[in-house]
């Protein structure tokens, strides 16, 4: 059989073109020095992480108490939620509402055409990445320009980021070195990181300058005080709102926290998970707009109460953006952000995407070997591999699954329920290994034989001898 | 005290070696082992491939076959997990009695029997892979992620056999990559994964790679024939049972 029909057969549908992420991680796999090299920068950034959480002793109880509150706050959702509008509007923020991406994207484009905005800048939001915000406002003539350096350098290359806090870790000095040679005119062949990153400073600070409007992300929102924070390595968020007249500021409903207070423990959580850092290099505090700004707050929901309703899955919510579990998760590691085909990658998009879309994202909850490690790096406590083995239950029972899966499963619950019938195709598939060795040795119908030998097949199991030894 | 000896399925069909080293292991510790012979399989294949709702006749099977024993041991971290969090029966009494009482081999050897000494020899330079779900699941050791005391019940007894020289990989505790039904539909990755944990064992120059899984083990054999490497692969039971 031909081994994409095979592939067909057996493997989670998807929709469209979309590569599968069994498929795309196949072709990421092909060149195995950037693997290894791709696999080897995200380990240096999970031990990072270790050394910076061995350093505090209460490392482990920080965890529980992050993610005790979460759960407090995601069962509260509603109360926190209309507190913090509530707080905001008294400090003359503006509150919006979106139901939906397209709502979100509506209000984004509405503000932008009654301000009569022509220049946009944007610091990290992975929501509006969710959103595809960009794709919206540049079919509709309004450019915006990502102030991140590696959202920068991915949305030159017109790619999505491949990683939720290095957008463009997919990417080395070289490729960086091409992209700003062709976009902003850098000397052909200087991979010196400095000459380049310098390079993109020159060219954001007059993006920033000539900026009318700044979008940036929520980190925090605390409803106590109506303010919000913003985490940055680079300061751009900063940058973006001191200098535009114009702040608006995206945020997912599970953002919220209930009290300053509260901060202490995500800062503290958030920048040792997510880079090793004790501490994000700008925690940004927004709680009122400056004289003669806007500021402006959209509080998106977009399939999140949908999930919060899922009681298996709930608890996805807490997730405050680390990335620790790509960092840790040896699949993610050796297939790329890309490979997951989705905004939020990783162990935790496999577990949120499936409740945006169950047909387009049917193979991620696949895409682990369920080996736990997510769940141990996250600071919140979601448990993340477990989460993954119950999508895999959900998508089956609501049909998403491969024909030749389910045809398969069914004749394997069938002989593993009979005993005796277990015992027989046992023994004839032991005897057909020995005497038609062709038969599973081919490439083309066997994965595993691909690049693995299989296990030799004894002439006896151990009930044979069992029953032949000691009976 | 009566053990019920569990053999997971592919270890009954392609490893019969294990079972008996794990059956003869277990008498050297005194126990009465019996073999119930209509076992299969837990039927975690299926559940792991989202088909738990399939896995009804496994577990009646598996309740039948382990209802009556005092322990249920088996040398399989993973299948044991699997019991321990997803066997349901009609028979609740009798499915809770064996969750309870579900052991992986080396923490059954101990937590329960409380060895102390091991009296085989392996003069061997010996890798040892961690199993994911007998460590992050059975905690059989402690995990890198986790801020917490080390420790080891598979390390425990591997040091206390005659001559074993024990090493870890560099990446003490990275998943080889086998994930059940992951290594034929995530081909590429799983073998990467496995090929990843074989260089850093050959690192150490080892002789063996051990765990407590078979088949993570069967996995990394499969990709060190390939490659026609000198290292082999046995199991944890083997060694302990070795003279």
């Amino acid at each position: 059989m031909n081994p994409k029909n095979f592939n067909r057969l057996f493997f989670e549908p998807i929709q469209g073109a979309t590569l599968s992420h069994s498929e795309a991680a196949e072709i990421f796999n092909k060149d195995e020095a950037r693997t290894d090299w791709h696999d080897e920068t995200l380990w240096f950034v999970r031990e990072k992480r270790d050394k910076a959480v061995r350093q505090i002793s209460e490392w482990e109880q920080l965890r529980t108490l992050g993610s005790d509150i979460k759960d407090h706050t995601l069962s509260n959702l509603d109360n926190y939620l209309t507190e913090f509008e509530k707080n905001a509007q008294a400090n003359g923020i503006k509150i919006h509402w979106a139901i939906d991406a397209e709502e979100h994207n509506e209000i984004i484009l509405r503000i932008i055409r009654e301000q009569k905005v022509h220049q946009v800048v944007k610091s990290k939001s992975m929501l509006t990445e969710e959103c595809h915000l960009n794709d919206f406002l540049s079919q509709r003539g309004v450019e915006v320009v990502d102030t991140d350096l590696g959202e920068r350098i991915v949305q030159f290359r017109n790619e999505p980021p491949s990683h939720i806090v290095l957008p463009a870790i997919h990417l080395k000095k070289q490729d960086v070195s091409e992209t700003f040679h062709e976009h902003l005119g850098t000397e052909k062949g200087n991979n010196d990181p400095q000459y380049l990153t310098e390079a993109a400073r020159q060219h954001l600070r007059e993006k920033f300058i000539k900026s009318q409007l700044a979008i940036t992300g929520v980190n925090f929102a605390i409803a106590s005080t109506g303010g919000f924070v913003v985490c940055t390595n680079e300061g751009n968020a900063d940058m973006g709102a001191h200098a535009a007249k114009i702040h608006i500021a995206c945020m997912g409903i599970e953002k919220i926290i209930p009290k300053a207070e509260h901060l202490g423990v995500f800062l503290r959580l958030l920048a040792r998970s997510a880079t090793g850092q004790p501490i994000t290099t700008y925690s940004s505090h927004f709680h009122q707009p400056r004289a003669g700004q806007q500021m402006h707050i959209i509080i998106v929901d977009n399939g999140r109460t949908k999930q919060l309703g899922r009681p298996d899955f709930r608890s996805s919510l807490k997730c405050i953006r680390c990335a620790a579990c790509f960092n840790t998760c040896p699949v993610y590691r050796r297939s790329g952000g890309h490979s997951y085909h989705t905004a939020v990658a990783g162990p935790i998009g496999s577990i949120l995407n499936p409740n945006l879309d169950m047909k387009a994202n049917a193979d991620l909850p696949f895409a682990s070997t369920l080996c736990g490690s997510c769940s141990n790096v996250c600071p919140v406590k979601i448990d993340i591999h477990v989460q993954l083995y119950k999508w895999r239950q959900e998508l089956v029972s609501e049909g998403y699954t491969a024909t030749g899966k389910k045809v398969a499963m069914k004749g394997m619950a069938f002989v593993l329920s009979h005993p005796s019938i277990y015992r027989i195709a046992g023994k004839m598939g032991r005897w057909m290994m020995r005497a038609f060795p062709f038969i599973m040795n081919n490439k083309s119908i066997n994965p595993w034989y691909k690049q693995r030998d299989m296990p030799e097949a004894p002439k006896q199991s151990f009930r044979d001898w069992y029953k032949k030894n000691k009976q | 005290m009566k053990v019920g000896l569990f053999i997971p399925c592919y270890v009954d069909q392609f490893y019969p070696k294990v079972a008996v080293a794990t059956l003869e292991l277990l008498e050297k510790l005194d126990c009465e082992v019996v073999f119930p012979l209509n076992q299969t399989c837990c039927g975690q294949p299926m559940a792991n491939s989202g088909f738990a709702s399939l896995s009804e006749g496994c577990d009646k099977n598996f309740v039948a076959n382990f209802g009556e024993v005092d322990y249920i041991v088996s040398p399989s971290g993973s299948c044991v997990l699997h019991v321990k969090e997803h066997l349901h029966d009609q028979d609740e009494i009798k499915a809770s009695h064996i969750r309870r009482h579900i052991y992986e081999l080396t923490e059954f050897i101990v937590d329960v029997l409380k060895v102390e000494n091991i009296t085989a020899s392996f003069p061997y330079k010996v890798g040892m892979h961690i199993s994911c779900h007998g460590q992050r699941g059975l905690h059989l050791s402690s995990m890198s992620e986790l801020s917490a005391p080390a420790f080891s019940k598979p390390a425990y007894l591997l040091n206390r056999v005659k001559g074993l020289q024990l090493s870890e990989p560099k990446r003490v505790d990275e998943c080889c990559g086998f994930g059940g039904t992951f290594c034929v539909f995530e081909e590429a990755v799983s073998v990467k994964m496995g090929k990843d944990r074989i260089t850093e064992h050959a690192l150490n120059e080892v002789e063996y790679i051990t765990g407590v899984d078979v088949s993570c083990l069967m996995h990394l054999e499969g990709i060190l024939k390939r490659q026609g490497s000198k290292v082999k692969t046995i199991h944890i039971a083997e060694i302990l049972n070795s003279h």
